[in-house]
């Protein structure tokens, strides 16, 4: 049983990865990832999203139609997301403005429909409570690495607005590295994106094949 | 890399990717001389930083792919990118913007799409791309011919004077205007067009893609000229203003990312040719060259694949 958790674990931070390996949700993943702080916020939001649509989904695997089974997923994913969206509001509102749009198109994201097809679906809640959070975490960590890349490159810093997650006190949380008129504003700009996440995905596999030899 | 010719009845051809690169860079020194006359040494000093960085990245990242790397660096295509790169960037330009433009463009524009013969946009162009994007404010601060002072090009100058409602006749009196473009700046399109029609007597290009760009970009010029003279810029402004020359003869005719057809030539150089006016004309950037290759580049595929000349049928 032990040795089933771990995998799931591993599966979902590295094996399986839904941003680098399975490609998933790429739309959040490459709009967003333009700070630290806006690919935090869009991590934990998707991370939540998961775990909470994994439990429902599981815990009502029992009645859910084979048939009919998609649109429960996607009404379900949906009202997850419309919580989620509300205690932004209510709580994270400078960075609910401007991670915008992107908060209620979680639900597009199909990592979260993938995750409750494949995993949810067939599984008791434990586990899918496990498989959410490391799916979650392993695409948190893909946005991050991304944001993290991108907002070194473009503006040279890091870690800024943190006051928008972490409150008044993490305003100096800003680490500037080099002078901000000298970044590189592609970086910033969407191409950038794209770039990057092929740069990242290039890594990983860089990284296991010289793991494998 | 040699082809094994086949004996006779067939016409030998040498051109090996070596000797096609050797006579491109042999038809840019026109150009070449010229920019080191107008600009002095900062100009020789952007070749030199663009040339060596791209020859040792190329090195390097042939070296990673475990490629032969005397063969490849020999084929001279990283230097063609390099000088194409070094004379579109503003000479008073910082050292690193020609160095971060060349490593993109060979790097990431060139390897990471799988190498020469592989790379399906215009890497001198990319790396172009990338630098006005990123840093724009270094990148459109152009140094006078003879002279310290930076100012605008003509194409920026003319933008931002229609802008404020001149009519052409009154901006073309700025001193910045010799005959009909840029002062002094218009021989240089003169040195592209010598070196292209050598060229084109070589048999390196052919004539589709030159003519093509050219007409693609002076009829729409020419017609809007016709309607109004006062809001619009002649033909003759387009054709020796920017990099006009130069892209018709040196960039578009690139044999990798263009169409291969003659057909498709023809098409692919009117597309980059109207996509150029229209860019100059209503677009944000003042010049237009590198973003039309591009857009031309990404286009070049399905263009080959509707022009595929129809197979013969057997008798």
């Amino acid at each position: 049983m032990r040795s089933d958790y771990s995998k799931i674990l591993s599966n979902g931070l590295w094996h399986n990865n839904q941003a680098l390996v399975a490609l998933l949700g790429l739309c959040p993943l490459l709009a967003v990832s333009n700070t630290v702080i806006n690919s935090l916020g869009l991590g934990l939001a998707t991370t939540l999203t998961l775990i909470l649509s994994n439990v429902l989904v599981s815990s009502l695997r029992q009645f859910i139609l084979p048939e009919i089974r998609l649109p429960l997923f996607v009404l379900i994913i949906a009202g997850v997301v419309t919580i989620i969206e509300l205690i932004m509001h209510a709580w994270f509102y400078e960075l609910y403005k401007i991670l915008g749009i992107f908060i209620p198109l979680i639900v597009t994201n199909c990592a979260i429909i993938g995750r409750a097809e494949v995993f949810a679906s067939k599984n008791r809640i434990l586990p899918s409570i496990l498989d959410g959070l490391a799916m979650g975490l392993g695409f948190s960590f893909a946005l991050i690495l991304l944001g993290g890349f991108r907002e070194l490159l473009g503006s040279g810093t890091l870690l800024t607005q943190a006051d928008l997650l972490f409150g008044d006190t993490a305003k100096n949380w800003q680490i500037s590295v080099f002078d901000d008129s000298s970044g590189i504003l592609l970086a910033i700009l969407p191409p950038g994106a794209f770039i990057g996440l092929g740069l990242l995905i290039a890594l990983k596999n860089a990284f296991e094949q010289s793991n494998r030899l | 890399m040699q082809f094994p010719t086949s004996s006779s009845p067939f016409t030998p051809v040498n051109n090996t990717v070596n000797r096609i690169m050797l006579q491109v860079l042999l038809a840019l020194i026109p150009a070449i001389s010229l920019m080191f006359w107008l600009f002095g040494r900062a100009f020789l000093m952007q070749l030199l930083l663009a040339c060596s960085t791209a020859l040792l990245a190329e090195a390097c990242m042939l070296w990673l792919r475990k490629k032969p790397i005397k063969m490849h660096l020999l084929d001279l295509s990283a230097l063609v990118s390099a000088v194409l790169l070094a004379l579109a960037i503003p000479t008073i330009a910082p050292w690193w913007i020609s160095v971060s433009g060349t490593l993109f463009a060979i790097i990431i524009a060139k390897h990471l799409y799988g190498g020469l013969g592989y790379n399906p946009f215009n890497p001198a162009m990319a790396g172009y791309v990338f630098l006005l994007i990123s840093f724009p404010q270094q990148m459109t601060a152009w140094q006078l011919p003879f002279d310290v002072i930076s100012s605008a090009t003509v194409l920026d100058h003319t933008k931002t004077q229609l802008g404020l409602g001149f009519s052409i006749g009154e901006i073309s009196t700025s001193p910045l205007f010799g005959y009909v473009a840029g002062k002094d700046l218009e021989y240089l399109s003169l040195a592209y067009l010598f070196g292209g029609l050598w060229l084109l007597q070589r048999k390196v290009i052919s004539w589709h893609i030159p003519v093509a760009v050219l007409l693609g970009l002076t009829f729409p010029a020419f017609i809007a000229y016709l309607i109004d003279s006062t809001r619009f810029t002649s033909p003759l402004f387009h054709l020796f203003s920017g990099a006009t020359l130069c892209c018709a003869f040196f960039i578009a005719t690139d044999p990798v990312t263009a169409a291969t057809s003659n057909k498709g030539r023809l098409i692919f150089g009117l597309l980059i040719g109207s996509l150029i006016y229209l860019i100059r004309t209503w677009g944000g950037y003042p010049d237009a060259i590198a973003f039309a290759v591009l857009l031309a580049n990404l286009a070049a595929p399905s263009i080959d694949y509707y022009t595929r000349p129809k197979r013969v049928k057997q008798p």
